[in-house]
């Protein structure tokens, strides 16, 4: 038997009722949202089903939303059946002010550099992360750079030295 | 019957510095020819991130031959290089670890920034990217170019060949070469 998305979907709805919503097909892949509480919960059940079998995580990282008010920020896990060649994808939104989700590292070793990586671009705290510190940005930095709350110029750098390379 | 071999007989020598001679004996300042000695054996040290790097194996290769400059002695110690040749994008994570490798370096030293990357940071206007090393190294040539072809890249080296042979002997213990450097934070 092939796991189809409507069949996915039917388990989940079963399973966590109302709280999973928003579910849509795009390129043939289930998306739906969760809760950011259910996160983990959502993702064990996902992993331990017999028939489910998501047991591998392609692929998480982070959306800025400006224009949601207390949902800027929507974290995206991408899960995959090896077996079944299924994939699926879940999203997460919290509020930019309070970002905290729980980690996935405890299910998926994959997410420690890819949650690591969340958190140096887009600042969602992982709560229970082993070592959540920047990873790919120099340590000094200050902000968070794949936020949208930048001009697409800043005319208040200094490091560009406009006498020279005007811009 | 023509030799199978042909030697090279268009050798080209450098021209003796200006002195006095006499039978015997040949006089002459330090300054020339120790400038002499060291602008014809550069020991260049390519720091490479990207494709000027590539360009630069080019400059390095049978066509455009660096060798001709005598500088076909690429070292990738740091300890014994005289010409810092960067490269590339430097990101600003790459950064400390330039200035280690100039701080490793001997002195005299000569830095040459080759592409719109390494001297300004090139199309990266972002935050990820140094705006040019000269943020955080003195820099002697700037090659322009994105990335520069190897004749500009021979042409930088030849600006690097003129500094050095021209340099006095008592710049680098000089008040203001220290100014440069401690404007660097370099003690």
């Amino acid at each position: 038997m092939s796991l189809t998305n409507d069949y996915i979907k039917q388990r989940l709805v079963e399973k966590f009722g109302e709280a999973l919503t928003s579910f849509e097909e795009s390129f043939d892949v289930l998306t739906f949202t969760a809760p950011a509480a259910l996160n983990l919960k959502v993702m064990q059940f996902l992993y331990d089903d017999e028939e489910l079998q998501f047991r591998f995580l392609t692929d998480l990282t982070a959306v800025h939303y400006p224009h949601l008010p207390d949902a800027e920020l929507a974290v995206v896990y991408h899960l995959y059946n090896f077996r079944e060649k299924v994939r699926l994808r879940m999203k997460i939104f919290v509020p930019v002010a309070a970002p905290q989700v729980f980690t996935a590292t405890k299910l998926f070793e994959s997410a420690n550099w890819m949650e690591r990586e969340t958190y140096d671009f887009f600042g969602v705290d992982f709560v229970g992360h082993p070592n959540l510190k920047r990873i790919l940005n120099v340590d000094e930095m200050t902000y968070f750079p794949m936020r949208k709350e930048f001009p697409l110029e800043d005319q208040s750098r200094i490091d560009k030295d406009d006498e020279m390379f005007g811009r | 019957m023509a030799r199978p071999v042909q030697h090279n007989t268009k050798v080209k020598m450098v021209e003796m510095p200006k002195g006095y001679s006499g039978e015997g004996f040949f006089a002459t300042s330090f300054d020339k020819v120790i400038g002499l000695a060291r602008k014809n054996s550069i020991w260049p040290l390519p720091f490479a991130t990207s494709c000027c790097g590539i360009e630069f194996m080019a400059t390095a290769a049978a066509h455009y031959d660096l060798a001709r400059f005598g500088a076909e002695r690429m070292a990738f110690t740091p300890r014994q290089c005289d010409l810092l040749m960067v490269m590339g994008t430097i990101a600003k994570k790459m950064g400390p670890v330039l200035r280690q490798v100039y701080l490793q370096m001997a002195e005299p030293r000569w830095v040459i920034a080759v592409g719109a990357c390494a001297s300004s940071g090139g199309v990266f206007d972002t935050y990820s990217v140094l705006q040019g090393i000269d943020q955080i190294i003195p820099v002697d040539v700037y090659v322009p170019g994105c990335p520069p072809r190897p004749e500009a890249i021979l042409d930088g080296f030849m600006k690097i060949q003129e500094l050095v042979g021209q340099e006095s002997l008592r710049r680098r213990h000089s008040e203001k070469y220290k100014e440069l450097l401690n404007g660097y934070g370099i003690q």
